[in-house]
């Protein structure tokens, strides 16, 4: 299990138009597991390496219903149930007057959803990764681009992937261990 | 024609980043007031007041604390005094962040990229300041949490009909996720300083808030997803939350209050005076960290014309309170009108007036839209403006209400100015610390702004 060593090749750009057109060469040539990093977010590169599937949305809609109703629920509960009481002569279940704190609590939840649903969907918080471990993958915060070929791909041979890698014209190539 | 008109129009406008900057530039700037700029006296000398003035305000909510609301100026008839007129006079101010991180952000307003960050910070802090009164307004303070429903050995639980009810769930609402959209929106920011940190220390402490954070096409997918829902959910959310304010008012049956135009002139009170403080906080911190590049002319007049215009809606606000004081035909609201007029408290109406309507009206002249030391005097003014209009409601409506036999006169004590010039200081205090622990300006957002950001598509 020789292979299980390195964790992917890694190849360096310095634009993103570079990263882009070779993450486009790279899935047409047929590798699935690949991944960009960009210093910022590039329209369009997600889909570029396959990535079509984003549950956000879906997470945000799920947390907002979720949230409305146990905001109209808390009130209705816990003024017409529990403990009813007359306030003004006002129905116990006055839900006019409950509509203000079960949008607000709408909000809080889809909101909180987004937050968590998408930093659990990244995977993240995850303090160590191997992409850490190329000294030269600092910049991709700054102003460098990269693109990775995982050795989980089916396609994966490091020494062909790495011709791929350089047919493409990047700034550097560099191996990263597991 | 319409390229033509583009182009002569894009070439007087200044631009939203001065042109020559690279992506490794741009975070260089940025990430070294953090990294490696020293902290000056002026800053230290700044942060040591800030901090005496915060200290101030502790002593004066400890002596609260030891002796009651009877060392405030509130009496009945005034009930309400300087901790509403402070609560809705921060929160307000806050307003103007979520307004340029969120709504510009869904109407493409690119040129906010700049001062997103930094507004944002302002929300945080305004509304941080604004919670403060409140709670220590409740009487027992140790008992503020009873506001929250929770499960308690007296078995009951809140009136949710009350707006005072309400206004607990929006404000702790947007506090929430204006916390929460300013730390997302950090996050891509504090991996860049966890990567340029040379000290130890430093890349342990921004490593592990940026949460391992490694730009992923897939994780900025999803990222930039979560934003923008955000910013779809604070957008409304910040809307309801001054007119929630408003409603604290205008559901009570007292004269100059009880009426429908509270909610919308609130919120564009709040806008106002909070792009006021946007612009008190931008000049300077332009200036002293030489981000002139970043946060050009076209800020400065962009937010001037955001304070022009929704200074008018606020004068529309007056002009139909005024209007239906005589219209009404109510004998109680026509006296409110005449007693804002020419009552006791006639001097900070029309200073109200002033600072809120006349004097902004100098934005008008382009020159002086982009002049900063005009803009900073205007924005102090409309500052000032909008604190005295929240005195004018809540005063002048409750000394003279119904009964001539309850009316009566406010006259704030040491403890309330010192509790709200405390306030002041604990805002900019945090301001300072901001500026020098966290990158002011977000340095990804300003990196898509470059034009070598553009990728085409084949």
């Amino acid at each position: 299990m020789k292979r299980d060593l390195i964790y992917g090749i890694m190849a360096e750009f310095a634009s993103a138009q570079a990263l882009v057109d070779a993450a486009k060469r790279t899935h047409e040539a047929g590798y699935q597991k690949i991944d960009a990093y960009s210093p910022f977010p590039i329209e369009g590169l997600a889909e570029e390496i396959g990535f079509h599937r984003d549950e956000v949305p879906l997470v945000v809609l799920i947390g907002g219903i979720v949230g409305g109703l146990t905001g109209y629920l808390m009130q209705y509960w816990m003024s017409a149930v529990d403990y009813p009481l007359n306030i003004g002569g006002k129905p116990p279940h006055s839900w006019p007057a409950f509509i203000v704190i079960t949008f607000e609590m709408t909000i809080l939840f889809a909101g909180v959803s987004a937050v968590l649903g998408m930093l659990a969907l990244n995977g993240l918080p995850m303090p160590y990764h191997p992409v850490f471990n190329v000294p030269r993958f600092a910049l991709a915060s700054k102003d460098r681009f990269f693109l990775i070929v995982f050795s989980s791909d089916p396609k994966f041979n490091p020494a062909g992937t790495r011709g791929f890698l350089e047919s493409l014209a990047p700034r550097s190539i560099s191996e990263v261990p597991s | 024609m319409d390229e033509q008109y583009k182009t002569t129009v894009e070439a007087q406008q200044a631009p939203v980043i001065e042109p020559g900057y690279t992506f490794g530039t741009v975070t260089e700037k940025i990430s070294a007031i953090v990294l490696t700029r020293p902290a000056s006296n002026g800053w230290f000398l700044g942060f040591g007041i800030a901090f005496m003035m915060t200290m101030m305000m502790l002593y004066a909510i400890g002596y609260l604390f030891l002796k009651g609301v009877g060392i405030w100026g509130v009496t009945i008839p005034i009930g309400w005094g300087f901790a509403i007129i402070n609560f809705v006079w921060w929160i307000g101010i806050g307003h103007a962040g979520t307004l340029i991180s969120a709504i510009l952000l869904l109407l493409r307003q690119s040129w906010r990229n700049s001062i997103n960050r930094f507004a944002e910070a302002m929300t945080l802090f305004a509304v941080a300041c604004a919670g403060i009164f409140p709670a220590i307004h409740v009487g027992r303070p140790w008992l503020a949490y009873w506001l929250f429903p929770y499960p308690n050995t007296m078995r009951v639980w809140p009136q949710f009909r009350s707006p005072l009810m309400w206004d607990v769930f929006a404000v702790s609402t947007y506090a929430t996720i204006s916390a929460l959209f300013w730390f997302i929106g950090l996050v891509p920011d504090l991996a860049t300083l966890r990567d340029r940190a040379t000290h130890p220390a430093a890349r342990l402490i921004y490593g592990a808030l940026s949460l391992g954070w490694r730009g992923s096409a897939r994780h900025w997918h999803r990222y930039e997803t979560a934003y923008l829902l955000l910013a779809g959910l604070a957008t409304p959310l910040v809307l309801s939350v001054h007119t929630v304010v408003s409603f604290d008012f205008a559901v009570g049956i007292v004269p100059g209050w009880h009426t429908t135009i509270f909610p919308p002139y609130f919120v564009a009170g709040a806008i106002y005076s909070g792009f006021a403080m946007v612009l008190m906080l931008a000049i300077p911190i332009r200036k002293i960290y030489g981000l002139e590049d970043f946060i050009t002319e076209l800020h400065l007049q962009n937010a001037a014309k955001v304070m022009l215009a929704t200074g008018l809606i606020v004068a529309y606000g007056y002009g139909i309170e005024a209007f239906m004081g005589w219209y009404s035909g109510d004998r109680y609201d026509a006296f409110t009108l005449w007693n804002r007029l020419h009552g006791p408290y006639a001097i900070p109406y029309w200073a109200l007036l002033i600072c809120n309507i006349f004097i902004p009206q100098v934005l008008w002249i382009r020159k002086l839209r982009t002049s900063p030391i005009a803009l900073f005097f205007v924005s102090g003014v409309i500052l000032v403006g909008m604190w005295l209009e929240r005195f004018i409601i809540v005063v002048v409506s409750l000394h003279r209400d119904f009964l001539t036999s309850s009316w009566g006169m406010y006259y704030p004590t040491r403890w309330d100015w010192m509790t709200y010039i405390g306030t002041i200081g604990m805002f900019l205090a945090a301001m300072f610390l901001f500026l020098r622990l966290l990158p002011a300006i977000s340095i990804f957002e300003m990196r898509t702004l470059l034009p070598e950001a553009e990728v085409k598509a084949e």
